[in-house]
């Protein structure tokens, strides 16, 4: 005789979904997601969309049912926060995604890194989409006019920024001016970029005359949007060195500012130098402050204090903007693309520099 | 009279302290003086145009006529903009604060990050090339269904180069201003509040609904509002995506123009009196940032008292 076990429901998880419910409406929702889309014409994002409503319906109205209004409510809530998750990174992916499809043609081109497009006129890519001959012209110019303007105003920036934070934590004992400082570095970082370049353009008409532009004029119009972004993430490293460090240097009789440069600094430099790396990665990408202050050349120019100078934001801009060819713009869109590929890549290998140097330089906080 | 040695000027070292902090000091200053030198030069250089007879500015009449469709524009754009990111934002920084699990936490706020730190000449391009071309049948369905109400009147884009696509781009890339600034509010929730809220039964929801939105509330609408302040200032999406024209209340016809777009489109060919123009442009587009971000950080220092570790 053989007796069956009969597994009764305890009472205590009564009115409850099942732990497998979410699967089984997500197949379900799939499945009926699929004929839909079979229906009116399959595409894998419309398929994705449709079967995530079915499932947030289907889950919200099976819980509602089952388990009542308030758990129902806890569900839909779950399945907006998650959804709004899963759609923020859809153009993170659709945009790299993009850029990688479409740059890495440019990039593999010969000479693309090491070419200017000094020369490069509409008959060659006339005749690079006519007759296949390959496209020439490369971002050489570009980068070097990046790497210029963006090194000039990390060195303009970074003494003042740092200055002025050390100020802010170390004198300011929240006086009026630093707080005044504090109130508008912090209005300073909402500066929109265009306007940050027309101040450097307006200031140099006026000081050097009527339609300055150079490198040096960008690296200014940058430093305005940078130094606020040094003093913030500086003064952040600064307040959290310990003060028992700058009393103990207090009570061996040293110096105020000996304190600074050798204990303190010191104490805060991984943070410090990994914030300005992101200061950094932040305005290499800026374009709208170069395209009015620096103008866009094709040719190399390795003075920043005179003559148009180019750089990959602007470079990429006047490409899909104004093509080298009007009549056959895919050899300048396939530059455009292979010059934000660099772009990103740069603003990426900053980002995870910034990252290596936080942690590699960090001191050593155990006891 | 004796000198007490302890009090003695020791030369080198007194000097040092001074230059250091009197360079500290004028590196402050220098900061302000910047922000104020932003203001004078680009108001010196405004003059001109808001002097000079109304035929000399483009459209004949007068810079007030020239800008006020474009500042309409850039309104329009940002309001878009933050009609899509802010519910997505705030869902974004609940699901990394309250719903993921703990260990995965800080590596997806880090992907969030990436969003911001994608140049915006890229996400230009992208939307131009990619999104417009994507997004144009949705424009065409909505033209023929919603047509009857004004912003999405028809005949739709073909290219799908409108106001409605820039606006999209904007707030991808506002996203994560709101997302890590509500994020970090949201962490602050005093964590007994919670336990308390769950202890009497709430679900997880009814806990976010009575303990982590009231208490992050200003902290979101300050978020809000410097996500607005980006978005009003953002040029490069703009100026790529949109092909611009006259001020339309259709979101899906090409036309309208936002200042910061104006100014990069036409500044590096302009010459006399033009540039002024474009200058005086620049000027009202600082004024209006400046005062929607120092209404956001009034917000965010009015309410430091009550967040961190009470």
């Amino acid at each position: 005789m053989s007796a069956t076990v009969v597994r009764k429901r305890s009472a205590l998880t009564k009115g409850q979904l099942p732990k497998f419910a979410p699967y089984i409406v997500l197949a379900v929702a799939l499945i009926v997601g699929a004929a839909i889309m079979a229906l009116i014409g399959f595409n894998a994002f419309g398929w994705g969309i449709v079967s995530a409503i079915l499932f947030a319906v289907g889950l919200v109205s099976w819980s509602g049912a089952v388990e009542g209004s308030r758990k129902a409510k806890d569900k839909l809530a779950t399945c907006l926060v998650v959804g709004s998750f899963l759609i923020a990174l859809l153009p993170l992916i659709s945009v790299i995604f993009t850029v990688l499809v479409n740059g890495i043609p440019g990039l593999i081109t010969p000479g693309f890194l090491g070419t200017s497009m000094n020369g490069v006129t509409g008959a060659f890519d006339n005749k690079a989409v006519e007759e296949g001959a390959p496209v020439l012209g490369g971002i050489y110019h570009a980068l070097l006019g990046t790497i210029q303007i963006t090194l000039l105003a990390t060195v303009i920036s970074v003494p003042v920024g740092l200055l002025t934070s050390i100020y802010l934590v170390e004198y300011g004992n929240d006086r009026p001016l630093a707080r005044a400082i504090t109130f508008f570095v912090d209005v300073m970082t909402g500066i929109p970029s265009i306007v940050a370049g027309l101040f450097a353009a307006a200031f140099f008409f006026a000081i050097v005359g009527p339609g300055t532009k150079t490198g040096a004029v960008a690296a200014v119009a940058l430093s305005v949007l940078m130094i606020p972004v040094v003093v913030r993430s500086s003064e952040e490293m600064l307040k959290i060195v310990p003060n028992e460090l700058r009393e103990a240097s207090y009570a061996l009789g040293v110096r105020k500012w000996r304190t600074i440069t050798k204990v303190v600094i010191p104490t805060a430099i991984s943070g410090i130098a990994s914030g300005v790396t992101l200061a950094i990665a932040r305005v290499i990408g800026e374009t709208a402050p170069i395209l009015v202050t620096a103008g866009f050349a094709t040719t190399i120019n390795n003075n920043v204090f005179g003559g148009w100078m180019a750089s990959l934001p602007t470079f990429i801009y006047t490409q899909i903007l104004n093509p080298t060819s009007p009549s056959n713009p895919e050899p300048s869109d396939q530059r455009a693309w292979g010059a934000a590929l660099v772009l990103i890549i740069l603003v990426m290998l900053l980002n995870l520099g910034a990252r290596l140097i936080a942690r590699l330089f960090a001191p050593k906080t155990g006891r | 009279m004796t000198t007490n040695s302890l009090t003695t000027s020791q030369g080198a070292g007194r000097a040092g302290d001074k230059v250091f902090s009197g360079a500290a000091m004028a590196a402050g200053c220098l900061i302000l003086a910047v922000l104020f030198g932003v203001a004078l030069f680009l108001v010196v250089q405004a003059i001109p145009a808001l002097t000079a007879p109304a035929e000399d500015i483009q459209g004949g009449n007068g810079f007030f006529a020239y800008i006020a469709p474009i500042v309409v524009g850039t309104l329009i754009a940002a309001v878009i903009a933050l009609v899509i990111a802010t519910p997505v934002a705030i869902g974004v920084a609940l699901f990394i604060s309250h719903y993921a699990p703990r260990r995965l936490a800080a590596g997806l706020g880090y992907v969030v990050d990436l969003l911001a730190a994608i140049p915006s000449v890229v996400y230009g391009a992208w939307g131009a090339a990619f999104l417009a071309k994507e997004i144009s049948p949705a424009y065409d369905w909505l033209a023929t269904y919603l047509g009857w109400i004004p912003i999405f009147e028809g005949p739709a884009s073909a290219t799908g180069k409108t106001i409605l696509t820039a606006g999209i781009v904007l707030s991808v890339m506002v996203l994560p201003i709101i997302t890590s600034l509500s994020r970090e509010i949201f962490l602050q929730t005093p964590k007994l509040h919670e336990e308390a809220a769950l202890a009497l039964g709430a679900t997880r929801w009814e806990m976010i609904k009575m303990a982590v939105l009231p208490f992050g509330r200003p902290g979101i609408i300050s978020a809000i509002m410097l996500g607005l302040g980006r978005a009003l200032g953002e040029t490069m999406a703009v100026a790529l995506v949109l092909s611009s024209g006259v001020l339309t209340a259709s979101l899906i016809q090409s036309g309208n123009q936002t200042i910061a777009a104006e100014i990069a489109l036409n500044f590096p060919e302009a010459s006399g009196i033009k540039v002024n123009t474009l200058i005086a442009a620049g000027l009202v587009l600082f004024v209006i940032t400046l005062g929607v971000n120092m209404i956001a950080r009034w917000i965010i220092t009015r309410h430091k008292e009550f967040s961190g570790a009470n």
